[in-house]
C-alpha cells in the first residue's frame, strides 16, 4: 500500500486549565493514537463529548484550540512531518492542503464579508487558482452542493441564507481550493433532522465525485457509518477500537462499541389507552406577546394515565411552546387544558397548590434547572416540605427513598449541583418531579444535551419509575430513536399543527402524510448503505413526480 | 422605508427628546433649592422690598413651567441669559471658554485615542505575558487615583522638579499655536492618562472578544498570516465597539476637563462653571450643564449611529 | 482562610487598616485636627529620610510635616481619612440600598414599573455624575447629609442598571421557573433563588461603588463644593497645599498616597470575591 495522506503516530495533546481559584495546570486531552487515512478515503472519528475527537481532527492541521498544544508523537501529511514544520509550512498546508468544516457555520462565517469572497479566500491566498478560476470553481460546487441559485448565492451576506445552506457554503470553502483532505468537525450536528440529510448527501457526493480523503467527526454513529470507509471509536482521549466500518456497525467486538452500536434500541411495548385521560389539549391555539402570528393552531391531544405522549417535531414546530401553555406559562388564545377531570385555569396564578403539585416538569438542560446554590437535598427536599408539609428526619428519609429510586446513594444528598455529572444532575430532576408525587410529568427534550449512553440510562430510568409510580409522562422531543424507545402514543407537529397523532405503532406505519414521511426516512439508521438507498429513493421520487 | 434607516431616525429623535428631558432635568434640579436665588444674590441682610424687587427683576414670580419655556426658548436661539453675580451676556463668556476647552480636549483625544488603541492591540498580541499584565496594573493604578491628583503629582515632578513646562496653563489668543501647545501640554497629559487606561482596557476586551469568534478561527485555518486575519477578518467586526469604546471615552473625558482645568488654572468651561458654582449663579450653571450633557449625550449618539450602521445584518437586510 | 490569595490578604489588610484609623482617629492622631502646631509647611521624616528634604534639613518635628497654616499634617490626613471614608460608606449603603431593591424589584414586576423605572435611570445616567452633582450643590446648602444623599441617589442608578441586570439574567434560569411552577411566593423567589447567585457579583461592585465614592468626595472637596473647612478631608487637604506644589512642597500629594493605595486595596478585595464567584461549588470554595 502507498503511502497514506495522513498519518498519525503515538499523537498526544494537552491542555493548560485555569480553573477558577485554583492553580494553572495541564491536564492530558489524548494519551496516544495512531490512524492513517489514505487517498480519497474517509475515516470517521467517534466519541462522547470529552473524548478529545475535534482535537485530533484540528491537530492534523497543526492547530490547538485555546491552551490546546499537541505534546507528543507525529502527525505526517503528504510525507511530511508537520510537528517538525515552521509556520509558514504550516501555513501552505492550512487552507491549501488540509481544510476544515466546522459544526456551526453560522458562526465560522465571517459575518461582515460576502459568502464567494470567503469562500475563494484560501484558494486564491495559496496560490491554487486565480480569483476568476476560484470563483466559478465556487459556483460549480455551489451547483453540486444543492445550493439554490449557484451563480449569485455567494454573492450574499451570511445571515442572509439559512443555516442547511450556510453549512453547505462552509462545504464548498473547505473544497474550494482543492485540498487533499478535509476535516468536517460535526458538520450537521447542529441541524434539524430533515435537513441535516440534505447536507449529509451533499457532502457525501462531494467527496465522491472529487476523490478528496477526510476526517469525519461526530457523536453520531448512525451518520459516521454512511459517509466512511474506516472508523475509530474513542473514549477519554483513547483509541477504543479502530477498523473498517462494516466491522464496527455490524462486528464490534469492544465492549464499548457495542454498546454504541446498540444504543436506543430499548424494546418497549405500546400500551393501550385505558380509563378517562390524565390530560386532555382541547383546540389550544395560542402565540407569544406581542406577536402577529399564532405559534399553535387547534391542537388537541389526550394522554392517559401512566402513559407516555411524544410530542416530536423540528425547531419551530411549536412543541416547547405546547408545554408552556400546559403548565400555564403560556395562556393561549383559545382552548383548554383539562387535568384529571377539572378544567385548569389558563394562568398559572389562577392554579390550586394541588394542580401544581400534579403537573410537574424536567428540563432539557439540567444545569440551569437546578439552583447552583442550593444541595441536593435543599432541591429534593423543597417539594416535600412545600407540598406535604415534611420536615427533619421525616424529609430527610423521604429524600433517600428517592436518590435511591434514582439510582443515585444517600452520600449525594449535601453535594451541590456542580459536582455532579450531566446524567446525575438530570437524575437529580426527575427527583425533585417525584416528589411531588404527581400524575403527570412534562419531559421537554429531557435527553438531547446528554450523550446516548448515558440518555439510555436516563430513558431506562424512566419507563421504570413509570411502572413502580404510575405517572404519565409528555415527552417532548425532536429525536425519533428517542420516541420509539419510550411512547405509547405519538403527536406529530409541523408549523405549531399536529400534523399526525394516534398510538405508537399506527403513527410510524404507513400510510404516511408527506411530512411524517419526510421526517421518518430523514433519521439516520445503523446500518451501512442507508444512506444510498434514501439518495436513490429521493431521486425515484422526484423523477416520478 | 429601509430598516437601517427607521433605526438611525429612531436613534436621533432619542437622543433629541433625552437632550429635551434633560434640559428639564437640569432646571428642575436648580429649583429644588430651599432659599431662593435673590436671597443668596443679596445676602441675609438684604430687605424684604430688595428681594421682591429684584425676584421680579429675575421674573422669579412667574410659574416654574413658563420660566422653564423661556429658558429653553433663549437657550435654543444661542441666549443663555445674563450672569447674576457679573451681569455679563452668558453666550459670550461660554462661547470664548468653550473653544478653549474643546482645544484642550481636542489635543487630549488626538494622542490619547490612537495610543489606547495601540496599546489596547498590544496586549492583546501578549496576552497573559508581561506588556498585558504591565498594561493592566497601570491601569488598575490609574482608575484608583483621582484626575486631580494625576495633575498634581505630574506638576510637581516636570513641572516643579525637572521644569520642562509651566505649572499653570494660561492661554490667550495672541499667543502662537506652539506656545499655545507649550502651555497645554500638561493638562493634556493628565487627560491623556486619565481616559487611556479606560480606553485600553475596552479596546482590549472588545478585539478579544472578537478576536475569540469562530470566524477567527475558519481564517487562521485558511493559513492566513496574522496580519490578514486582522485586517481582513477581525478589523471590520471590531470598528462598532471601538468606536464606542472611543466615544464612550470621549464623553468621560469631556467631564474630566471640568477639574483638569481648575488644576491648571486653564480658561475653559470648567473652571467657569466651578467658579460659579461657589457662587451660586444659577443662570451660568443651568448654561454650562445643559452644554456638558448636550456634548455627553451627543458623542454617546454617534456611538450608536456607527454601531447601526456598521451592522451587517442592517446594511444588507434580507 | 488558607485558600485567599496573596493579593487579596493584602487588600484586605490594607482596607482594614484604614478603617481602623478611621475608627480610632483621635486615639490615632499625634495633634487635633485644628490645632496649629508649628511653622507653615514645616520639612517631614519621611522627606529626610528619603532625601528629598531641602539642603540642610536634617531633623524634623512631625511625620509628614505641616500643612499651609501649620497644623500636623499626620493628624489631618487621619482625620480626613475619617470624614472621606464615612461619607463614602454611607453613600455607598445609601446608593446600595436604594440601587439593588428598586432593580430586583423592577426585574421581577416586569411590565410598567420595569419600564417607568429603567427609563428615568436612563435619563439620569445621560448627565455626567459629576456635572448633575454641580448643578443640584450651586442650589443645596453643602453639608455632609447633603452630600451623602446627592452622592448616594446619583450613583444608584448605575448599582440600579447592574442589580437590575443580574435579576434579570437569574430570572429566564429554569430553577426560577421550575419555582414559580411549583406555586413559590415572590418574596421565596427573591430571597432564596435569586439572591443568594446575585450577592457576589453586587458585593464585588459594592467595593468599586466605594473607590468610586472616595474618589468622587475627593473631587468635591477639591472644587470647594464638598466638606467645608476647617473639616478637614482628603480632597479638601489638596485644596488647601496646593499652592505649595510649585514651591516643591509636596504636601498636596499626601492624599494621592492615601487614596492611590485604599483605592487599590479595595480593588483586590472586590476582584477576588468576584473571581469565587465564578467558581462556583455551591459557593462554599
Amino acid at each position: 500500500m502507498s503511502e497514506p495522506l495522513l498519518k498519525v503516530r503515538g499523537l498526544k495533546i494537552g491542555a493548560t486549565v485555569y480553573p477558577p481559584g485554583e492553580k494553572p495546570h495541564d491536564i492530558d486531552i489524548v494519551h496516544g493514537v495512531d490512524f492513517d487515512v489514505q487517498k480519497g478515503k474517509v475515516l470517521g472519528l467517534i466519541g462522547e463529548s470529552g473524548a478529545g475527537k475535534s482535537t485530533i481532527g484540528l491537530a492534523s492541521m497543526a492547530y490547538g484550540r485555546g491552551g490546546v498544544k499537541i505534546t507528543g508523537g507525529e502527525v505526517w501529511v503528504n510525507g511530511r512531518d508537520i510537528m517538525q514544520s515552521g509556520l509558514g509550512d504550516i501555513r501552505k498546508l492550512r487552507g491549501g492542503e488540509v481544510t476544515y468544516v466546522s459544526q456551526s457555520a453560522a458562526a465560522s462565517f465571517n459575518p461582515a464579508k460576502k459568502i464567494i469572497d470567503q469562500v475563494v479566500e484560501a484558494a486564491v491566498e495559496q496560490n491554487k487558482f486565480s480569483r476568476k478560476e476560484a470563483e466559478d470553481r465556487a459556483r460549480v460546487l455551489f451547483d453540486k452542493l444543492g445550493l439554490p441559485d449557484p451563480q449569485n448565492i455567494g454573492d450574499r451576506f451570511p445571515h442572509q441564507v439559512s443555516g442547511g445552506q450556510l453549512q453547505r457554503c462552509m462545504t464548498a470553502l473547505a473544497l474550494c481550493p482543492e485540498p487533499d483532505l478535509v476535516v468536517f468537525d460535526e458538520p450537521t450536528t447542529a441541524l434539524d433532522v430533515t435537513t441535516q440529510i440534505d447536507v449529509l448527501m451533499a457532502i457525501k457526493e462531494a467527496i465522491r465525485d472529487t476523490g478528496v480523503a477526510a476526517l469525519y467527526i461526530t457523536h453520531d454513529l448512525a451518520v459516521v457509518a454512511q459517509v466512511s470507509d474506516d472508523i475509530m471509536v474513542l473514549r477519554h482521549g483513547n483509541m477504543v477500537e479502530y477498523g473498517p466500518v462494516d466491522q464496527i456497525i455490524n462486528h464490534p467486538q469492544e465492549e464499548y462499541t457495542q454498546a454504541l452500536v446498540s444504543v436506543r434500541s430499548i424494546d418497549h411495548e405500546e400500551k393501550a389507552p385505558s380509563g378517562d385521560p390524565v390530560l386532555s389539549v382541547r383546540n389550544i391555539t395560542a402565540r407569544y406577546k406581542g406577536t402577529q402570528f399564532d405559534v399553535l393552531h387547534n391542537v388537541n391531544v389526550d394522554l392517559y394515565p401512566g402513559q407516555t405522549l411524544a410530542v416530536v417535531g423540528e425547531s419551530g414546530s411549536g412543541k416547547s411552546t405546547l408545554a408552556r401553555v400546559i403548565t400555564g406559562l403560556l395562556p393561549p388564545r383559545e382552548g383548554e387544558i383539562e387535568f384529571a377531570g377539572r378544567t385548569l385555569s389558563s394562568d398559572l396564578a389562577g392554579r390550586s397548590p394541588e394542580d401544581l403539585r400534579e403537573l410537574q416538569m424536567i428540563y432539557q438542560m439540567a444545569d440551569v434547572a437546578m439552583n447552583p446554590r442550593q444541595t441536593v437535598g435543599t432541591i429534593i427536599g423543597r417539594p416535600l416540605e412545600f407540598y406535604f408539609g415534611m420536615k427533619g428526619a421525616e424529609k430527610r428519609k423521604r429524600i433517600i427513598e428517592l436518590l435511591d429510586e434514582i439510582e443515585l446513594g444517600e452520600d449525594f444528598i449535601d453535594r451541590y449541583p456542580a459536582e455532579l455529572s450531566g446524567g446525575q444532575k438530570q437524575r437529580v430532576c426527575i427527583a425533585r418531579a417525584l416528589a411531588a408525587k404527581p400524575k403527570m410529568i412534562i419531559c421537554d427534550e429531557v435527553t438531547s444535551a446528554l450523550d446516548p449512553l448515558v440518555a439510555d440510562g436516563i430513558l431506562k430510568l424512566l419507563l421504570q419509575l413509570q411502572k413502580i409510580e404510575d405517572v404519565a409522562f409528555l415527552f417532548i422531543t425532536h429525536d425519533l430513536a428517542t420516541v420509539r424507545a419510550i411512547s405509547d402514543s405519538i403527536a406529530v407537529m409541523y408549523q405549531g399543527k399536529v400534523q399526525r397523532y394516534g398510538g405508537k405503532n399506527q403513527v410510524l406505519s404507513p400510510p404516511f402524510d408527506d411530512y411524517t414521511d419526510l421526517l421518518l426516512s430523514s433519521v439516520p439508521e445503523m446500518r451501512l448503505g442507508w444512506l444510498e438507498e434514501v439518495i436513490a429513493n429521493r431521486k425515484m421520487e422526484s423523477a416520478g413526480n | 422605508m429601509p430598516l437601517i434607516v427607521k433605526l438611525l431616525a429612531q436613534r436621533i429623535a432619542l437622543g433629541l427628546i433625552l437632550l429635551l428631558l434633560v434640559s428639564g432635568l437640569i432646571f428642575v434640579g436648580t429649583m429644588i433649592l430651599p432659599g431662593d436665588v435673590a436671597q443668596s444674590i443679596l445676602g441675609q441682610s438684604a430687605t424684604p422690598e430688595a428681594l421682591e424687587n429684584l425676584r421680579a427683576e429675575l421674573g422669579l414670580n412667574d410659574p416654574p413651567l413658563q420660566r422653564y419655556i423661556q429658558w429653553l426658548g433663549g437657550a435654543m436661539t444661542g441666549d443663555l441669559g445674563t450672569a447674576l453675580t457679573s451681569g455679563a451676556d452668558i453666550t459670550a463668556s461660554i462661547a470664548k471658554r468653550l473653544s478653549n476647552t474643546l482645544f484642550l480636549a481636542f489635543w487630549a483625544a488626538i494622542i490619547a485615542v490612537p495610543l489606547a488603541i495601540f496599546l489596547g492591540l498590544l496586549a492583546v498580541r501578549f496576552k497573559d505575558r508581561w506588556p498585558d499584565k504591565l498594561i493592566s496594573a497601570v491601569t488598575l493604578a490609574s482608575i484608583s487615583i483621582p484626575e486631580f491628583l494625576i495633575g498634581y503629582v505630574l506638576m510637581y515632578l516636570i513641572a516643579v522638579k525637572l521644569r520642562w513646562f509651566p505649572s499653570v496653563a494660561m492661554i490667550n489668543d495672541s499667543m502662537s499655536l506652539g506656545d499655545k501647545l507649550s502651555a497645554i501640554a500638561l493638562p493634556v497629559t493628565v487627560l491623556t492618562l486619565v481616559v487611556l487606561a479606560h480606553m485600553m482596557r475596552m479596546t482590549r476586551a472588545a478585539i478579544l472578544n472578537v478576536m475569540q469568534s469562530a470566524y477567527i478561527e475558519t481564517a487562521e485555518l485558511k493559513g492566513l498570516n496574522g496580519f490578514q486575519v486582522i485586517f481582513r477578518h477581525a478589523f471590520p467586526n471590531a470598528i462598532a465597539p471601538i468606536v464606542n469604546v472611543v466615544m464612550l471615552n470621549l464623553a468621560y473625558l469631556v467631564v474630566g476637563v471640568v477639574v483638569i482645568e481648575v488644576v491648571f488654572v486653564y480658561p475653559g468651561m470648567g473652571q467657569y462653571l466651578v467658579d460659579h458654582v461657589s457662587k451660586r449663579d444659577v443662570p451660568v450653571v443651568q448654561a454650562c450643564g445643559l452644554i456638558f450633557a448636550a456634548v455627553y449625550i451627543g458623542l454617546n449618539m454617534v456611538a450608536d449611529v456607527v454601531a447601526i450602521l456598521s451592522n451587517p445584518r442592517l446594511r444588507h437586510p434580507k | 482562610m488558607k485558600n485567599i490569595p496573596i493579593s487579596a490578604m493584602i487588600g484586605l489588610f490594607f482596607t482594614a487598616l484604614y478603617f481602623l484609623a478611621a475608627i480610632f482617629a483621635p486615639l490615632l492622631a499625634p495633634y487635633g485636627m485644628a490645632e496649629v502646631v508649628g511653622d507653615v509647611w514645616e520639612p517631614s521624616r519621611i522627606e529626610i529620610m528619603l532625601g528629598l528634604a531641602p539642603d540642610g534639613v536634617t531633623e524634623a518635628n512631625y511625620w509628614l510635616g505641616t500643612d499651609n497654616i501649620g497644623r500636623d499634617l499626620l493628624s489631618r490626613m487621619i482625620y480626613g481619612g475619617r470624614t472621606t471614608i464615612f461619607i463614602a460608606t454611607a453613600a455607598t449603603i445609601l446608593s446600595f440600598t436604594l440601587g439593588s431593591v428598586l432593580g430586583f424589584f423592577a426585574a421581577v414586576a416586569g411590565g410598567w414599573v420595569d419600564q417607568a423605572l429603567s427609563r428615568f435611570v436612563d435619563l439620569v445616567m445621560s448627565i455626567p455624575t459629576l456635572i448633575f452633582a454641580l448643578v443640584v450643590l450651586s442650589v443645596m446648602p453643602v453639608t455632609v447629609p447633603v452630600l451623602i444623599l446627592v452622592m448616594g441617589l446619583l450613583d444608584s442608578t448605575r448599582v440600579y442598571r447592574l442589580a437590575r441586570a443580574v435579576a434579570v439574567d437569574i430570572e429566564v434560569m429554569d430553577y426560577v421557573e421550575a419555582a414559580r411552577l411549583r406555586g413559590e411566593k415572590t418574596a421565596w423567589i427573591i430571597f432564596r433563588e435569586i439572591l443568594p447567585n446575585a450577592l457576589s457579583p453586587l458585593v464585588a461592585e459594592m467595593g468599586l461603588r466605594f473607590i468610586f465614592m472616595v474618589l468622587f468626595v475627593s473631587t468635591l472637596s477639591f472644587l470647594g463644593l464638598g466638606i467645608q473647612p476647617p473639616e478637614a478631608d482628603w480632597g479638601g487637604i489638596v485644596k488647601e497645599n496646593k499652592d505649595g506644589i510649585v514651591y516643591g512642597i509636596p504636601a498636596a500629594l499626601m492624599p494621592a498616597f492615601a487614596i492611590a493605595t485604599l483605592a487599590i486595596s479595595v480593588n483586590l478585595v472586590a476582584d477576588w470575591v468576584l473571581n469565587r464567584t465564578t467558581s462556583l461549588k455551591g459557593g462554599r470554595g
